[in-house]
């Protein structure tokens, strides 16, 4: 062969190459007998939305921005906080990457442990990951400042000065946008905290849904639209404070609120999480640590191991579907492929296909084709596939453009993909790790990954097994965090999410 | 606009929410219609309030493990438990107690429904003919749901359901598990009967669709649950008078909430067989 492929089209053709291995062991079967009464009832639902039936609807949405606002706003603070020493400290590094290993949902469920189902348990479980994703992000963008306003200080100018005249006013923009973004992830997480008991979207969303109340499940997704693709109408950065500030009042008067006792923390921390076979037992007794040697090895073999296969093949595949239907949707938004009315439908199709959960994409594939692995994949894909093709199609209208240029699929072919492919695979591998933790909440599937089982120690009430099956599940995170951040390099990717 | 909306409204409601001291506060598990549980136990949270002269709230939660957590913790003080969620929450609690259940309660029951499809048929014995189908549960914290069909599963083919069934999926809930095995998306499930009559008289089943196969024997199953700290908060007697007004119960309106005929004494004792399924089948350790 004459033609030397680049390291990039390499690394593609590795992921696939995986993928297809992955899909031999993943279980595709498709078992459906009679799909189309069901689906027939939720197309009907969601054509004829019922925006009264929903009583509480405008204190579900006002619960989902108060718990996102002041989740994101203590989660950005916090990791602004520590973005100028992640690089230089160690163990900032592996606290940050430890704390966003772990799924929203998963923070939740350890928080209600402790707090009951109340507004702290929420908050926190948004704040941390975000503090984590947020030091990480914010330390790389200052990495990238620009350093000529750096040489012109004078000599002995002291670090915190530098700090906010020369390398903060650089970055500045770059910082809000991006934290702007973490508002629309943190205006999802809110409300799929609802599944597990916020009193936001989530909450209503996932019990008319039970019900199958589609025209109500519809009326709640499109609210939840309206309000991801309004964002920047409604939230302005010099306003932001006031969201702040009044958030806490909005959430002290919803449904959740509840006692605090001390006890339950404690109680969390010296009973809860110490592994059933320890609890109660003497610190010398053999006996006790034999059993748990038993414990520890029955959970790792029948749950973690398995788990771990289970979320590797679904994430594995999940990842190449996604890059595949980025690729195919980015240009619905673009000006260079579409007029404004098709632009206008690309957008909807983008923002509902990466605003609605994947619980329900899943739910409604898991109708269409039963249960295997396939509704998962697809649920993955589409969400995640809309959510990179809407920044790389924005990321195509601020490209310059040649007068030359060719049109149609030349065009995409020839001039675009090659000119977005860098920045395409830098979102792709961002998004491997965020694929492999929503890998979690599809137990309904029957697909046994790592949640899955986290899941069913928490309804059995088992907090032991379920720390020690998170903890593991943030590793495997953390794993891949490390993959994918040595891929960028190799690759030498843009290592920053220009997300916004 | 909207932050002067959102301000009004936040200080419209600390007004509202600072008079939470010392209430009674109760919840109950979200096993069916979860949509209108607050207006449903709203009534019954001022029938109580009526009837035992304190402040009563109901607070709703999103899981069986929730509601245990809650209880656990405090933040509740009474709540309508299934078997084996009343079973997990008093071990958890010392001191507290089943004070009553459904009428219905004392003998429930589990259908094992299959997708018409299968060709499966109702029986008197236990359907062997399930085995290497698709298969159901409910809730993984649900006694109708999963303990006792898992419990009956393992009991006739002594094997776990994954090594029974080709797929096992827990739908989360009995309405759709329903809808589940309707549409063939699971060809066989199991769930609580009393979900699936009323879902019958709604026109929900299809019976052209979707079949019972088979009926478990009886077991005690949802209950009222009881801290026994709550004497040292609202007096001694408390017990006996939240007993008194919950089997004092007759508004058909209220007892629809449930939805039960009404309410009988039960004791922590009436759910033995319950704790010692749940242990048989490894669901609770020794």
């Amino acid at each position: 062969m004459l033609v030397r492929r680049s390291a990039t089209v390499n690394a593609s053709f590795g992921f696939v190459g995986i993928a297809l291995f992955c899909l031999i062991f993943a279980d595709l079967e498709v078992t459906t007998l009679d799909p189309w009464t069901e689906l027939g009832r939720m197309a009907w639902g969601f054509a004829t939305p019922d925006f009264l039936a929903v009583d509480q609807l405008a204190d579900a949405l006002l619960q989902t921005v108060a718990f996102a606002v002041l989740g994101v706003a203590a989660g950005s603070v916090f990791g602004f906080v520590l973005a100028p020493v992640f690089q230089h400290f160690g163990p900032v590094r592996w606290v940050c990457a430890f704390i966003r290993a772990i799924h929203e949902l998963f923070w939740a469920l350890i928080f209600i442990q402790m707090f009951g189902p109340s507004p702290l348990a929420g908050i926190l479980a948004i704040a941390i990951p975000y503090t984590g994703i947020c030091a990480k992000v914010y330390a790389e963008i200052l990495e990238e400042a620009d350093l000529r306003a750096l040489k012109t200080l004078p000599p002995g100018a002291g670090r915190i000065s530098t700090f906010f005249y020369a390398k903060l006013p650089d970055v500045w923009v770059h910082l809000k946008d991006y934290t702007f973004y973490r508002l629309e992830c943190g205006l999802r997480s809110s409300a799929v905290l609802g599944f597990v008991g916020l009193p936001t979207l989530g909450f209503y969303l996932e019990s008319f849904f039970k019900q199958g109340h589609y025209s109500e499940v519809s009326a709640l997704l499109i609210l939840f639209f309206v309000l991801i693709a309004t964002i920047r109408l409604w939230m302005r950065p010099r306003i932001a404070w006031v969201y702040v500030a009044a958030s806490p009042f909005a959430i002290a008067a919803g449904a959740g609120t509840t006692t605090f006792e001390w006890v339950n923390v404690q109680r969390f921390f010296t009973e809860d999480i110490v592994p059933a076979p320890l609890r109660n037992a003497e610190i010398l007794d053999p006996g006790a640590w034999l059993n748990f040697g038993d414990w520890t090895w029955a959970l790792l073999s029948h749950q973690a191991l398995p788990g771990i296969v289970a979320t590797i093949l679904l994430t594995q595949i999940a990842l190449v579907g996604t890059g595949i239907l980025a690729l195919a949707f980015f240009p619905m938004i673009s000006d260079r492929f579409f007029g404004r009315a098709g632009r206008t439908v690309g957008h909807v199709f983008l923002v509902i296909a990466r605003s609605t959960p994947e619980y329900v994409l899943a739910y409604i594939f898991l109708q269409l084709w039963g249960p295997s692995m396939l509704p998962a994949i697809v649920a993955l894909s589409l969400h995640n596939g809309a959510i990179i093709g809407h920044l790389i199609g924005r990321h195509v209208n601020e490209l310059e453009r040649r007068p030359d240029a060719p049109k149609g699929v030349n065009l995409y072919a020839y001039e675009v993909v090659p000119r977005v492919y860098g920045q395409f695979l830098a979102f792709l591998f961002y998004r491997w790790e965020v694929i492999m933790r929503e890998t979690a909440i599809l137990g309904i599937l029957g697909i046994h990954t790592l949640g899955f089982h986290i899941d069913s120690a928490i309804a059995d009430i088992r907090i032991d097994r379920a720390m020690l099956l998170i903890v593991i599940t943030a590793l495997l995170n953390i794993a891949i965090d490390i993959c994918s951040r040595n891929l960028r390099r190799r690759l030498r990717l843009r290592s920053t999410p220009d997300a916004a | 606009m909207l932050r002067k909306s959102l301000l009004a409204m936040a200080l419209a409601v600390i007004a509202g929410s600072t008079a939470l001291a010392d209430s009674f506060v109760f919840t109950a598990i979200p096993d069916e219609d979860e949509t209108r549980l607050k207006q449903r136990f709203d009534k019954v949270a001022d029938y109580l309030a009526a009837k035992l002269g304190v402040e009563v709230r109901y607070i709703p939660v999103k899981s069986y493990a929730a509601a245990v957590t809650a209880f656990r913790n405090n933040q509740v003080q009474l709540a309508w438990f299934g078997g084996l969620s009343g079973v997990h929450a008093r071990r958890l609690v010392k001191g507290s107690e089943a004070i009553a259940q459904g009428y219905e309660d004392q003998f429930f029951t589990t259908y094992f429904i299959a997708n018409a499809a299968t060709g499966i048929a109702e029986s008197k014995d236990f359907p062997k003919a399930i085995a290497g189908r698709t298969f159901t549960f409910g809730s993984k914290g649900s006694t109708s749901g999963r303990l006792m069909p898992e419990f009956h599963i393992r009991k006739q083919f002594g094997k776990s359901p994954d090594d029974v069934f080709s797929r096992v999926g827990f739908s989360g809930d009995h309405s759709r598990t329903l809808a589940l095995v309707q549409s063939g998306a699971y060809e066989v499930g199991a769930l609580n009967y009393k979900v699936f009559e009323n879902e019958k008289k709604a026109g929900k089943v299809d019976p052209a669709k979707v079949r019972i196969t088979w009926t478990t024997p009886a077991y005690p199953d949802y209950q009222w649950s009881i801290r026994g700290d709550v004497e040292a908060t609202f007096g001694a007697g408390f017990k006996a008078k939240v007993r008194q007004a919950l089997l004092g119960m007759k508004d058909k309106m209220l007892l629809d909430a449930f939805p039960r005929k009404s309410f009988v004494a039960a004791s922590n004792g009436d759910y033995a067989p319950i704790l010692d399924t749940a242990k048989s089948i490894g669901l609770i350790d020794d």
